[in-house]
């Protein structure tokens, strides 16, 4: 049987790629094993949980559910991409941690994205448009609260209060 | 790292990316009712992940030209296949003229399905208890369909056939699909009943009401149904009873009673049969006053200028 392989030349956080692959490879495999972004985690894959959320061409989309081949000539952004440098965490993301957004983590990745995503298209999201727009993500730890209080001071002031 | 072949999930399957509606066609030819259309794969990639599903070849429609777009044109609304959900839930236009569609985008799956779920991917895949194919009935929707002998249109009628079933032939490509505007005085309602947001309904319903000149009595309704039986339910036995009613006559429950007593809907994990139906029963009859009052409140702005 011909292998079925196509070649895949897409961005991951601004840097380029280009690798073959395999038609059946998901996008979420892809970013793991191929290209070494661990930090698109893989939980339910088949599009339930939202842990490997990741931002296409600067949408939340689920990588479990798109074959890294459909990803070709795309604008890929992974957790990866959020911190300015490797000692810095973004805003976003040291207001996970100021208001213990996270407690066992798997999620994180995929609830970072899904906000990022949220705050370029929606200046100052109310509570109800913050729960909204996370409802695809699933937090297991029951850490709602906090996810939500943290998104809800970078999008609505506070920047300081850290 | 080297995994191998631990990290594939769907079965192997030749996956081909046509530039043309021709050649997408002739590609399920080819296989022979062995491959599958991949619009947004919002359906069909978790069925593979599962292996489900299992095509010989997924024929992808991305980069086939004239799939794409939203297109008004007089009282209708031309929406290509290949047009994702979250064009239509953003689109300033859908709202403004069809406004039940926008209010409804927000129940199919999350954004980050919507993101990249097609409508016409919706209407394929035929889910009954899908907002999507219930709309399509309360607007009178055209399914343009193209096989390699040419193009067919079917109504909304033929097209939901049972479960996850539409009318479309294994080498058939659905391109466009075609909905009827309603007039810019009739009131729309729409109620989903889900265990959680984003999941599939237990019961949902959509409603459009027109009143008459005195804006008091029922002129024309229309009523559908999703996740209440195989295909998506339009209410055509109780539309027409509907007609001369106020909104809050009592007939409007008894209504709503009958055509709910009348549905299959199926007894599972989430809720049996006689739960559903008294769901749907409730939501046929606040689904057709909350459009009266809608149809009424459009009214109001004119009244203001008198």
């Amino acid at each position: 049987m011909t292998p079925d392989r196509h070649t895949v030349a897409l961005t991951v956080n601004g840097a380029p790629f280009k690798r073959t692959v395999e038609g059946r490879l998901l996008l979420s495999d892809f970013l793991r094993h191929d290209l070494e972004f661990t930090g698109t985690h893989v939980g339910c894959e088949h599009g339930v949980c939202g842990s490997c959320t990741v931002l296409v061409d600067g949408n939340p989309t689920r990588s479990c559910l798109m074959l890294a081949v459909q990803a070709d000539g795309h604008a890929i952004e992974t957790v990866e991409g959020l911190a300015p440098d490797a000692a810095t965490l973004s805003p976003l993301q040291a207001a996970f941690r100021k208001h213990h957004a996270l407690q066992c983590g798997y999620c994180t990745p995929g609830f970072l994205m899904t906000a990022s995503a949220l705050l370029r298209v929606t200046e100052h999201p109310s509570r109800l448009e913050i729960k909204e727009a996370l409802s695809g993500n699933l937090c297991r730890c029951t850490g709602y609260s906090g996810i939500v209080d943290a998104v809800d001071e970078i999008a609505n002031g506070k920047p300081n209060a850290v | 790292m080297a995994f191998g072949n631990a990290e594939m999930k769907p079965a192997p399957f030749d996956y081909h990316r046509p530039a043309t509606l021709e050649e997408a066609l002739a590609l399920l030819e080819r296989y022979e009712g062995d491959a599958k259309v991949l619009a947004g794969g919002q359906s069909l990639i978790p069925l593979m992940n599962m292996r489900l599903a299992r095509p010989a070849a997924l024929i992808d429609l991305e980069r086939v030209a004239g799939l794409t777009g939203l297109r008004f044109d007089g009282d209708v609304l031309h929406v290509g296949a290949m047009t994702r959900h979250m064009e239509i839930e953003r689109s300033a236009a859908v709202r403004e003229r069809i406004g039940i569609l926008s209010a409804a985008m927000p129940y199919v799956g999350h954004l980050a399905i919507r993101s990249r779920g097609t409508f016409g991917g919706s209407l394929a895949h035929a889910d009954p208890a899908a907002e999507l194919p219930a709309l399509a009935t309360l607007f009178d929707a055209t399914f343009t369909i193209a096989g390699s002998g040419g193009t067919r249109e079917v109504p909304w009628s033929d097209f939901f056939i049972t479960f996850l079933t539409s009318c479309l032939e294994p080498a058939e490509i659905l391109t466009g699909i075609t909905l009827t505007l309603a007039p810019p005085q009739a009131g729309w309602s729409f109620h989903e009943i889900a265990r959680r947001h984003g999941d599939f309904a237990l019961a949902g319903c959509a409603a459009r009401v027109e009143l008459d000149a005195e804006g008091e009595r029922i002129a024309s309704a229309r009523v559908a149904l999703f996740g209440v039986d195989a295909t998506p339910v339009r209410l055509l036995e109780a539309e027409p009873a509907l007609i001369g009613l106020v909104s809050s006559a009592a007939a409007i429950a008894d209504i709503a009673a009958a055509a709910a007593a009348k549905l299959e809907p199926a007894t599972d994990v989430h809720g049996s049969t006689a739960f559903r139906r008294d769901i749907a029963r409730r939501l046929i009859a606040s689904g057709i006053r909350d459009a009266a009052a809608h149809a009424s409140s459009l009214r109001t702005p004119e009244k203001v200028r008198a």
